[in-house]
């Protein structure tokens, strides 16, 4: 079978093209996915943030300028179609000395370039008003209240089901070895699971977006992996703050920020460095690395929680293309491809923007686009026991005796959560973490990792040793012991 | 001459004995302050006896293991026999504390019992007593 | 909402749970409610395979789950009702209203109230992001008491080359059991240089089976996208500061750490109880009392013990203030006086004291510590310590006509 439009990367760009796709009846799409689950290259580790948009110039960096606050805009209905936790808390960024001042001023002309609103300059007073725990030295503030937190990893696991709730289809566990081109034409994708035919390949590969578009015959861009690490503590701990608070940024980054997540938790982070061309999966976290993010955001706030208290520390890769931009472009050879790649930041926040430039891209190549009249726009999210009001967690234990059962204790993820997961297709130990909170919470899984497998090998059927972590090669044992 | 300290694991006072020895024969042994001491100081240097407490399979039960132990100390090293010996018994549930699981394993004197209640998953209790 | 009302609730379910609850019950308190997150009462005590349990209490020695079983027929054979599958969500206190708990239930929310409470959580594990360890967040980096439940509850074998975090009886103890399932342990890895196990332990559980303990050493840094490939590690000086230089790389597929245990105090935070940052538990008085009135704690989550037979006399300790609470008995002195630790010693249990009862305090050297003297300055009274270390807790039991000279604090010193 030939589909019409094959999107290799399951992060998400990849699912946002996917989604935007399926609301077409010319259109059958399949996604083509290295990992055992969506969105756990890039899109799951990093800061989270819906940016205002006032970062970028337009002539410098076009694509990022103007799809960052079509992006913002796009995700306010998004978030409630798809039931995505996003809370809209916006961003001061800090000024500390007349330098600084004048970066405000450049940030804010952008943000005016960019049709950006509600960009105000506030006095240091004021920004104590607005963030209580900020630092003693600020002397001014750029007050962006359209700017948001989301979680970006409910983000892609809502675009995923709501594409295949429409008809996409999902290969997990699935890598992209050559885009095929015949006759200047792209005919398909060669898999590690045998040849995909499809008209139109989508190359949202992430950090990989390079080595695939290569395939291809398109190699005029190169990606670079950039790390940035993290530290996350836990909802209980204090002092946190309210709104996500940013340094002036750098040529090369945004810098260090120190925000709330939409569940409570207090993230600080992320740093920026180059590491090695093919080091395309080195998330480690490093001593340096995290050093440098303590140093730089404690100068954001007046006080951070001990960083011993650090409920976890991460780390999460952007791919920086050579030319600086997002790279959505529609070739006319090979004829079929389309590259969506590059997505550093604002990747997350003009995921839904740059869907909607691939939709344009398409229709530019007088490709008929019909709307299908049952395309479903919105999806239903797994329900968080731990939010749902007294009155209707016992009416929904009365339906359901696993929502009585709480399986995380941290988090108060019950096992009725934990199985609705499964049903939704997680089988791995992350899978399950990402949909239902399980294991995210101050005691890091210690208490629930064996209760969640034992639920996997229940539900599933696979006996527990062979359950893994985050698919093959993560096992979590090793095997019964007798 | 050779010393040797250790601590005696009788009862909690967990004295702190010295013994000296050569050859394998023991010459003294001070720092105890009973007799259950001076017994458990010589055979410790001599014949030393570990308690092994391990798991064996259980058929039929809520869980697939259960654990298990020596009624009393076995040579130390018999140990990894008994272990190897233990590791291919299966019972059957329901199992209670105390059941036998294996009578004088290695010809110690040493029985197995069962140290874990283990039910069929009928008999599991409900939220409520 | 079902609501349910008893004479005393108990939370957790655990050895000091359990005792505290049977307590009460032979003191004669009426209605006691054990309540009880698992499907089964025992704590950690079932997972826990290996003997050392009941030594004082029973004068046995008895394996976790013997002595869980133990205490869970008192439990039964005194009527204490116990409540399984039950989730405290919240505490609330209300003063001279009682308190309230909160709880999810296969059967749906409930309400429980009672005038009295004990708190017997227990505690959770220290993991290895807290102790700073950085790199790759590969599949096969366990905390002690997860490993324990996956082989010992669970039949599943962690791993088969694994390094353990932490020369404390828990580590040493997961050492053993590991060695004897057939995995290679190669090495513990202990920051301090000296190990928190008992003397014993490191015999039976490193000796025996040929297991390297690696003093004044640190984990840096796992390694492995997957699984854990290897763990980087490096020595330490006196402050416990990495010397650099001296890393090096030990080739395994598990990382178990045993660096220690949090109380799981958050409950009773959110109701307003004050917490002792020395011992991560509730501040108490000589009735195991928390600030707030008529709540009282016990176990772990009061302070981490090393015997479970101190955890049970907390227990039972907490059960007879129950019952002169419901009876009208319990005098709190006009002011509190406070035992503090000084030099030499890391926190004393309990906090406030009246000095006109008979009161066992709780206390731990900093360093070990070889022949010492336990120094009561406000006592004139010594108590010499032979062979004193920090994993190894100090019971004292002072009388109250010797207490009645403190005037205000009662310092717990320890000098070489």
């Amino acid at each position: 079978m030939t589909y019409r439009a094959a999107i290799i990367g399951a992060g998400i760009v990849g699912l946002a093209v996917a989604r935007e796709l399926m609301r077409y009846e010319e259109f059958d799409v399949l996604i083509i996915e290295k990992e055992s689950d969506v969105g756990w290259g890039t899109s799951k580790a990093n800061t989270g943030i819906v940016h205002a948009g006032y970062d970028d110039e337009p002539e410098k960096y076009p694509w990022r300028a103007k799809l960052c606050r079509i992006g913002n805009e796009l995700w306010h209905e998004l978030s409630r179609e798809l039931q995505v936790p996003i809370e809209w808390c916006g961003a001061l960024v800090l000024a500390f000395d007349e330098h600084d001042r004048g970066v405000l001023r450049e940030l804010q002309s952008r943000g005016r370039a960019n049709a950006v609103p509600a960009l105000e300059f506030v006095e240091s007073d004021f920004c104590s008003d607005l963030e209580p725990n900020i630092s003693r030295e600020v002397v001014e503030g750029l007050w962006a209240s359209t700017s948001g937190t989301i979680s970006p990893y409910e983000a892609v696991i809502a675009l995923a089901e709501n594409a295949v709730d429409n008809g996409a289809q999902l290969c997990l566990e699935t890598l992209a070895c050559q885009i095929v081109v015949r006759a200047g034409e792209v005919v398909g994708v060669d898999t590690d699971k045998g040849f995909q035919g499809a008209d139109i390949v989508i190359n949202a590969a992430g950090m990989f977006g390079d080595r695939v578009s290569r395939t291809a015959g398109i190699s005029d861009f190169s990606i670079r992996p950039r790390r940035g690490e993290y530290f996350l503590f836990d909802r209980d701990a204090t002092p946190k703050v309210h709104m996500t608070l940013f340094h002036t940024p750098q040529p090369a980054t945004k810098g260090v920020v120190v925000t709330p997540t939409t569940e409570g938790n207090l993230l600080v982070g992320p740093n920026a460095k180059d590491i090695e061309e093919d080091e395309r999966d080195a998330t480690m976290t490093t001593r340096d690395g995290l050093d440098e993010v303590w140093e730089r955001a404690s100068r954001l706030v007046a006080k951070l929680p001990p960083r011993n208290t650090a409920m976890r520390t991460f780390a999460g890769l952007r791919p920086e293309p050579n030319c600086g931009d997002f790279i959505i472009e529609a070739y006319d050879s090979p004829g079929g491809l389309v590259n969506c790649v590059g997505m550093r930041s604002p990747g997350l926040t003009s995921a839904p923007a740059i869907a909607k430039e691939v939709i344009k891209l398409l229709k530019g190549r007088d490709l008929k686009l019909t709307r299908r009249r049952k395309w479903k726009s919105s999806r239903e999210a797994i329900r968080k026991f731990r939010l749902v009001p007294s009155q209707e967690k016992d009416r929904l234990i009365s339906i359901e005796a696993g929502y009585g059962k709480v399986a995380c204790a941290c988090e108060m993820v019950t096992e009725a959560e934990i199985k609705e997961a499964i049903g939704r297709g997680a089988r791995t130990l992350d899978s399950v973490k990402f949909r239902t909170r399980a294991g995210m919470g101050r005691c890091q899984g210690s208490f629930c990792l064996a209760k969640i497998l034992a639920l996997l090998s229940q539900e599933t059927r696979e006996p527990i040793g062979a359950l893994t972590q985050k698919g093959k090669g993560s096992n979590v044992v090793q095997g019964p012991i007798r | 001459m050779a010393k040797r300290g250790l601590t005696c694991t009788v009862c909690p006072l967990g004295c702190k004995i010295e013994v000296e020895m050569s050859d394998g024969t023991i010459f003294n042994v001070k720092g105890n302050v009973c007799d259950r001491g001076l017994s458990y100081a010589k055979e410790e240097c001599t014949s030393p006896k570990r308690v092994l407490t391990t798991l064996v399979r259980v058929k039929g039960g809520i869980l697939p293991i259960t654990s298990v132990k020596t009624t009393k100390p076995i040579p130390k090293e018999l140990v990894r026999e008994a272990q190897a010996t233990l590791s291919k018994i299966s019972i059957e549930a329901p199992v209670e504390v105390g059941d036998l699981v294996l009578r004088n394993v290695l010809n110690t004197g040493a029985d197995v019992v069962v140290t874990r209640h283990t039910p069929r998953p009928s008999e599991r209790s409900l939220a409520q007593y | 909402m079902k609501e349910r009302f008893a004479d005393v609730i108990v939370i957790g379910g655990g050895p000091s749970g359990m005792a505290a609850a049977s307590y009460c019950r032979k003191e004669g308190v009426g209605a006691v409610l054990l309540v009880e997150r698992e499907g089964a009462l025992g704590g950690i005590l079932p997972q826990c395979i290996h003997p050392g349990f009941g030594l004082l209490e029973l004068n046995e020695d008895l394996t976790g789950p013997e002595f869980a079983d133990r205490l869970e027929g008192q439990v039964h054979d005194l009527g204490v009702k116990v409540l399984l599958d039950r989730f405290t969500k919240k505490l609330g206190y209300e003063g001279d209203r009682g308190i309230s708990v909160e709880c999810i239930s296969p059967s749906g929310l409930e309400v429980l109230k009672a005038p009295c409470l004990i708190y017997s959580t227990g505690c959770r594990e220290r993991h290895a992001f807290e102790i700073g360890i950085v790199g790759d967040r590969p599949s096969g980096v366990f905390t002690a008491g997860t490993a324990q439940s996956l082989m010992d509850i669970y039949g599943l074998l962690p791993g088969k080359e694994i390094v353990v975090v932490g020369s404390g009886d828990v580590g040493l103890i997961m050492s053993r059991r590991f060695a004897i399932e057939g995995a290679h342990v190669k090495a513990v890895v202990e920051i301090l240089p000296y190990s928190g196990g008992l003397t014993r332990n490191i015999a039976q559980c490193l000796e025996d089976f040929e297991i390297p303990l690696l003093l004044s050493h640190a984990v840096l840094e796992i390694r492995g996208r997957r699984r854990v490939e290897s763990a980087v590690i490096i020595e330490v000086d006196g402050k416990q500061a990495p010397i650099s230089g001296t890393e090096r790389e030990i080739k395994c597929d598990t990382v178990v750490v045993a660096a220690g245990l949090v109380p799981e105090v958050g409950l009773l935070e959110k109701a307003g109880a004050k917490i002792d940052p020395a011992t991560g538990g509730p501040v108490v008085n000589e009735f195991l009392e928390t600030s707030l009135p008529g709540v009282f704690a016990c176990g772990n989550v009061l302070v981490v013990n090393d015997l479970v037979d101190h955890a049970v006399e907390q227990g039972r300790l907490c059960a007879g203030s129950v019952k002169s609470t419901l009876d009208g008995s319990l005098r709190r002195p006009t002011s509190w006086k406070r035992s503090v630790p000084g030099e030499g010693t890391r926190f004393v249990i309990p906090h406030l004291i009246s000095g006109e009862r008979d009161t066992t305090f709780y206390t731990r050297v900093r360093t070990p510590m070889e022949d010492c003297r336990l120094l009561l300055k406000e006592l004139s009274k010594e108590v010499r310590i032979t062979g004193a270390k920090p994993s190894e807790m100090i019971r004292l039991s002072l009388k109250g006509e010797l207490l009645s000279k403190v005037r205000a604090d009662l310092t717990f010193e320890v000098q070489s």
